[in-house]
């Protein structure tokens, strides 16, 4: 179950990887768009604009109906919540971890000694 | 304490390579945040959760040196060792180390922390991991291994659990 999750944000990271696709994702996230209003403020073919989309369908972050042409794109939000939601959790846990080291570093005493070595197996 | 700052940490995942950016700003100079990386028991102090405790097997604090350390759970249980080397330590301003943990299968990371002073006392930490894929980015991501929380994955079942 992990792993396909994994999978699911490696194509999620992988599809956002490319500029084209994340505009094509900021302007979906203003509403549904057909592909030839997704295709028109850019200097390419409403086909390369369709493999983008592609690309954006494998990895949930959008839908769209088997009448491809006409119909409008959507944004599937909730893939999104799902991977915002690793990088907030990955945020609040560094968050956390230097709350620590604030009160370490205001409680240390200043003089500064070499870093100390220490010399040791595990068992 | 007095906070000049508002501590705020930042986390950016890089779409374009497997790296993880944390940015986090402090309020002691660089001398003193390096040290709190390098200085076993500095260390030990802040790193794990509250709820563990860190156990270090082997730290050889100096370039080309190596570390190993053990997060421990409940009752003294081993959770999760991490180990690799320290392969540059320029303090005040410049740590690099690698990093693997123990029973995941191959693969290490290149983790560089840079130490900037901002002035008044005040340090800019920026944290970097490389990854060898992106799919490993994300799992260190997904499950919060980058923290020495392998419980990660217990968090991620539950997460699923929600739907």
């Amino acid at each position: 179950m992990v792993t396909v999750v994994e999978d699911r944000l490696s194509r999620v990271f992988g599809a956002l990887a490319d500029p084209t696709r994340r505009d094509i994702v900021a302007r979906l996230a203003v509403g549904d768009a057909t592909v030839g209003q997704l295709a028109e403020p850019y200097d390419v073919s409403v086909q390369a604009v369709s493999k983008h989309l592609k690309v954006l369908e494998d990895a949930g972050l959008v839908t769209r109906s088997r009448d491809a042409q006409r119909r409008p794109c959507h944004l599937e939000a909730e893939v999104f919540d799902l991977m915002t939601k690793w990088i907030e959790r990955y945020r609040r846990q560094a968050e956390e971890r230097f709350a620590r080291l604030d009160a370490v570093l205001a409680d240390m005493d200043l003089p500064l000694s070499e870093p100390q070595t220490q010399q040791g197996e595990a068992s | 304490m007095t906070a000049t700052t508002t501590p705020e940490t930042r986390v950016e995942a890089d779409p374009t390579v497997p790296v993880i950016r944390i940015v986090r700003e402090f309020d002691a100079p660089p001398e003193r945040v390096f040290r709190a990386f390098t200085d076993p028991d500095v260390f030990v102090r802040w790193l794990g959760p509250t709820t563990m405790s860190v156990r270090l097997d082997a730290w050889e604090a100096h370039s080309g040196g190596r570390y190993r350390y053990t997060m421990l759970g409940d009752g003294g249980s081993e959770t999760a060792t991490f180990w690799g080397s320290f392969h540059e330590l320029r303090s005040p301003d410049r740590l690099v180390q690698t990093q693997s943990m123990e029973g995941v299968g191959d693969g290490a990371i290149l983790n560089t922390l840079t130490f900037e002073d901002l002035g008044d006392g005040r340090t800019r930490l920026t944290d970097q991991t490389l990854a060898e894929s992106f799919e490993m980015r994300d799992m260190i991501l997904s499950t919060g291994m980058a923290d020495g929380v392998v419980a990660g994955y217990k968090k991620l079942d539950a997460l699923l659990a929600e739907g």
